[in-house]
């Protein structure tokens, strides 16, 4: 190659946000190390784990299951995950007659602190509309059959409201730590595309 | 947060694809926490992208969000005023400069466009 002594040309995306960065530092609008601490929350620190941790914890806990249900704020904050955005957190529980499903319509909006960034399906105009007008079918295609009597709740979540699914605590776990049955909670379970795994799935 | 030694984990990978994703989702939220604007005025901002994106022809199956994250963020500082479309073409093309007067491999820096 002929320009090989030279960097190869970066995208026009990649431009753009190297311009608007570079001159939002400048102007002293953007930190450049509060840009770079709230990157790596986000790449590193922030996941479905602190979710599954606050799942377990409200199977085990009566009383942090009733705050759970009553201000999730306030009861995921006890164990130390905040929303950045000021964004109120509402936790949806499944029960053997309603099973709960969390969609964002308008623009992805999702519960951050206890779940992370969510997935490229979340964000697609076809979950997005779908989710709404047929829950029951989008369920299927992620391997979720729900009896026909169980009722499917469909909660859209905004800039201020994000909602967390409470999976059903699958059976054959009495006695479990918190810390086993995290495993069992899963991404999509607390979507509510999926319910909680099976105990097969961990190790005994 | 290293509590449970077997935490779930993301079955997608890494959650952004590249690196400007997560460049362009930190300014947002750094703009936010500076106050410069609402989290209701961002997500208000970033729905009407998406929406016109569709309308456009984009299937919109996830994997363009942070094109339509970024667009939503362009605007809004345009909007605020905390830059100019000049402003931002005159740092493109300086950008652009400095990634051409910049051996492979070497770390870019800006002052390099006007060397």
């Amino acid at each position: 190659m002929p320009h090989d002594h030279h960097t190869e040309p970066p995208s026009d995306l990649e431009l753009r946000v190297k311009s608007l960065e570079s001159l939002l530092v400048e102007k002293g609008l953007v930190n450049p190390e509060a840009l770079n601490e709230i990157i790596d929350t986000y790449e590193n620190k922030v996941g479905p784990m602190n979710g599954a941790r606050v799942v377990a914890k409200a199977w085990s806990d009566p009383e942090f299951k009733e705050w759970l249900l009553r201000d999730a704020t306030a009861a995921v904050k006890s164990l130390g995950y905040v929303g950045r955005q000021g964004e109120h957190l509402q936790v949806a529980e499944n029960t053997p007659k309603i099973h709960n499903l969390v969609v964002c319509t308008l623009c992805s909006c999702y519960p951050w602190t206890v779940l992370g960034l969510p997935p490229a399906w979340y964000k697609s105009a076809p979950y997005r509309s779908r989710a709404v007008s047929e829950p029951r079918a989008v369920l299927a295609e992620f391997g979720t059959v729900l009896e026909q009597q169980v009722n499917i709740r469909v909660w859209d979540s905004t800039s201020e409201v994000r909602y967390l699914v409470l999976p059903l605590r699958p059976t054959g776990t009495d006695g479990w730590s918190e810390e086993r049955l995290s495993h069992l909670v899963s991404r999509n379970s607390m979507i509510g595309v999926e319910l909680a795994r099976d105990t097969e799935a961990v190790d005994t | 947060m290293t509590d449970f030694p077997f935490q779930p984990h993301d079955e997608e990978g890494l959650v952004f694809n590249e690196p400007w994703e997560a460049q362009a989702f930190g300014l947002v939220l750094a703009l936010h926490e500076q106050g410069l604007f609402s989290w209701n005025e961002w997500t208000t901002v970033l729905s009407r992208e998406i929406t016109e994106a569709q309308q456009a022809g984009d299937p919109d199956l996830g994997n363009t969000y942070y094109q339509h994250w970024l667009k939503a963020l362009e605007h809004l500082v345009l909007e605020k005023k905390l830059s100019s479309i000049s402003e931002l073409d005159v740092r493109k093309n300086k950008w652009l400069r400095a990634y051409a007067n910049t051996p492979h491999g070497k770390p870019i820096h800006l002052e390099a466009a006007d060397r």
